[in-house]
């Protein structure tokens, strides 16, 4: 050690942090590309029907794979994994849970008898078709299914039924509500950081206090304090019933819907838009106002010519951050949102903690990074190009 | 009993220090259930009697049915809960999968009266993986006050927002509710399963629910749905009876139960495959199913044990507002977890989807 130059020792000291990002940060989200793409599960459990099938014209039934299946439900059965395979190939076909359970008892009663004789199941094209596709571990089948397309048995690609077309539907939901949230931020957050920038010192620290103040709240703490607020029976809708301004059976809705997502989510993310913009606010000579004011300019004009401009940075900045963070909110639309105000993240963690579909969960991920990467390196430089900066 | 530690692999040292908490004490086990006054009701009928025979503590853990936190576990090798409690349908797709231990009934002991325990479990409340404890039932509730002059009585007044207006809880999973659509739709209690089991039967369900869809708030936990009841954010709900009895008796809450078609369903105690202290879970699964400790369980909710031999030992008082109770059980449903089990994959993802739309 006592050879290397200071740079490289410098190296050793970062190391343990470039370490820290990749197996925490990199890896899991290689990862989660990779599982949008790379489901092996039905692969594994029936490597002699995949070998089968690779072979195969699509035509028919092929008299081969039987064979294949066959010795691979004997061995699924031996080796206590035909409940694994039976519900994982029920999420590609309903019902095929129950035929593979039928078929595999009757092979444990007699490991010589045809499939098709089993069960008439065995004897449809698309059924071998399909098992043809989903033996392979490579898949693009998750990332159609995250944006509401399913291959259909003859192979092409149409849109989902109507009952379960669902995700686009969230994901433009979610774009719809962060950008209402972030336009929410701006108009309250602009003027905010602007009485903390134009504040005196004292009042400053309390404007700057008040801001942080929820930082230094759970989330959660926070989410159950707006629910005492607004639920029905909540604060503002007692206050409200007992002024008279709305009658018993007009309680406002506030909150377990799209409103109440907002508002929380707003509350929560303010902080995150006054700050940056502050920082720029305060970094502002004021000799540019006073300068424009003693030419003779309208202090409306001041504002929209000289001051807003200035302060575009701030705003793109507390904008951006705010838009971003809202696109992967989870916590608070789980606690307030209800029905309607579910967001991406949440049909995320639904299938990653309720139906077990890694593999659709890890698309929908991929999906949302792939959004944000996109926003992350486009917005600054349309930013940059329409003028916003200083 | 020695391996009730996972032992440390250099791979599982991250792993590790988040999973390594004080369940991994020497004479720990740790439990998983449904939370709220259910877990309350088991902890102090079963787990501190245990514990304090024993000296093996218990770690409560909370959860919310279904089998996928146990799947990941078990796939992955991390198991962090031995014993689980489950519901039927679980219990059978668990089991099949390999989720659980296999337990022989033979070893659990006689009810008080003598009577071997094969013959003490009522019929279906003895499992290849599962040792049944109570019978609990989805009932509707509904806050009093929300209805000041006719009170709603039947399943047909859960769909009918013009008599009985006011906003409805429903749960995040289809169990039940399902079949009260199809039933308030018209279907006799005996034809349910059979009609929902065809695609039309199931959209009709789900155009019955449809009815109410804008006036539903959507709980996923007993202790939500209590709260919603008992806050007045819902005037209806869909609920369990034992949770609501408790707040009924013990919080003093004005809630009421309609028995009118209770689907009733049973819980397990299952011991996790591969856990590390199984004979430890099997002690705890014989004591704490055996004839006085169900019975006490009722004191504290009210479900019913599948004890023969626990019936004697339950206060009249207390009877009478278990699901069982004979005035309770009049047009009962029985839970059909068999159906579930095969048909309830699709069902779920259509049901999470249309909570959405």
């Amino acid at each position: 050690m006592n050879a290397a130059s200071p740079s490289r020792a410098g190296w050793v000291l970062v190391l343990p942090l470039v370490a820290f990002i990749a197996i925490a940060f990199l890896a899991p989200i290689a990862i989660m590309l990779l599982r949008s793409v790379h489901d092996p599960e039905i692969a594994d459990l029936m490597p002699r029907t995949r070998k089968a099938l690779a072979r195969w014209d699509g035509v028919g039934v092929p008299q081969m794979a039987a064979e294949a299946v066959t010795a691979d439900l004997r061995e699924a059965v031996a080796t206590n994994q035909i409940g694994r395979l039976a519900q994982r190939l029920n999420r590609e076909r309903n019902g095929f849970r129950t035929l593979v359970d039928v078929t595999a008892r009757q092979l444990d009663r007699n490991p010589e008898a045809q499939l098709a004789r089993i069960d008439p199941g065995w004897s449809d094209p698309d059924l071998w078709r399909l098992l043809a596709r989903v033996t392979s571990p490579w898949t693009g089948q998750h990332l159609l299914n995250a944006l509401d397309v399913t291959v259909s048995a003859d192979g092409t690609m149409v849109r989902q039924d109507e009952a379960r077309r669902l995700y686009v539907e969230v994901f433009l939901r979610t774009a719809w509500v962060a950008a209402l949230v972030t336009l929410i931020c701006a108009l309250l957050g602009y003027p905010y950081a602007y009485a903390m920038a134009a504040a005196a010192p004292s009042l400053r620290a309390l404007l700057l206090f008040l801001v942080l103040l929820p930082f230094w709240t759970s989330l959660l703490v926070r989410a159950t304090a707006w629910i005492v607020l607004l639920q029905r029976r909540g604060v503002i809708n007692e206050g409200l019933v007992a002024m008279g301004v709305i009658g018993e059976t007009g309680r406002l809705d506030l909150i377990y819907n799209m409103t109440g997502t907002i508002i929380v989510m707003v509350h929560v993310l303010l902080p995150f838009f006054v700050l940056p913009l502050y920082s720029v606010m305060a970094g502002l000579p004021t000799s540019y106002v006073r300068a424009s004011a003693s030419l003779g300019a309208h202090p409306m004009r001041t504002f929209a010519r000289v001051y807003l401009p200035l302060t575009y940075p701030g705003v793109a900045a507390g904008g951006l951050l705010v838009f971003i963070l809202s696109l992967g909110y989870y916590v608070t639309p789980a606690l307030v949102g209800g029905r309607t105000g579910q967001l991406i993240s949440n049909q995320i963690a639904f299938h990653m903690q309720r139906s077990l579909n890694w593999g659709l969960a890890a698309a929908l991920g991929t999906l949302l990074l792939l959004a944000v990467l996109l926003l992350a390196l486009t917005l600054p430089r349309l930013a940059e190009r329409g003028g916003l900066r200083a | 009993m020695l391996v009730a530690c996972p032992k440390v692999s250099s791979a599982a040292l991250l792993g590790l220090l988040i999973a390594y908490g004080p369940a991994c004490a020497a004479d720990a086990l740790t439990i998983a259930s449904f939370g709220g006054q259910y877990t309350a009701s088991q902890k102090k009928s079963q787990y501190d009697p245990f514990t304090a025979s024993t000296g093996v503590t218990i770690k409560s853990v909370d959860y919310n049915g279904g089998l996928a936190e146990l799947t990941a576990q078990v796939r992955s090798g991390t198991v962090s809960w031995d014993v689980v409690d489950v519901e039927l349908q679980d219990l059978d797709l668990g089991c099949a999968d390999g989720l659980f231990e296999k337990i022989d009934p033979a070893q659990l002991p006689a009810g008080s009266d003598g009577v071997p325990a094969i013959a003490d479990f009522v019929t279906g409340s003895l499992h290849d993986c599962g040792v049944g404890t109570v019978v609990w039932s989805n009932v509707l509730a509904f806050s009093d006050p929300a209805f000041p002059d006719a009170k709603p009585s039947r399943i047909e007044d859960f769909f009918d927002l013009e008599r009985f207006p006011g906003r409805r809880g429903l749960p995040k999973r289809p169990h039940a509710i399902l079949e009260w659509a199809l039933m308030a739709d018209g279907v006799a209690p005996s034809e349910v399963y059979r009609v929902l089991a065809t695609p039309e039967g199931l959209d009709r369900a789900f155009a019955k629910l449809d009815t109410v869809k804008d006036h539903a708030v959507f709980w996923e936990t007993g202790a939500q749905m209590i709260q919603l009841l008992a806050d007045g954010e819902v005037a209806l709900s869909a609920a369990y009876n034992g949770r609501v009895q408790s707040a009924i008796s013990e919080d003093a809450k004005p809630l009421k139960i309609i028995w009118d078609r209770q689907i009733w369903n049973a819980d397990y105690y299952a011991v996790v495959a591969g856990t590390g202290a199984k004979g430890r879970a099997l002690d705890f699964i014989r004591f704490a199913t055996d004839t006085v400790p169900l019975a006490e369980q009722t004191k504290y909710i009210a479900y019913g044990p599948v004890r023969r031999s626990s019936q004697p030992l339950i206060a009249p008082a207390i009877a009478a507002t278990l699901p069982t109770a004979p005035a309770n059980f009049s047009n009962a449903l029985a839970f059909d977890a068999a159906w579930w089990t095969s048909h309830g994959d699709a069902i779920n993802e259509r049901y999470a989807a249309w909570l959405v739309q």
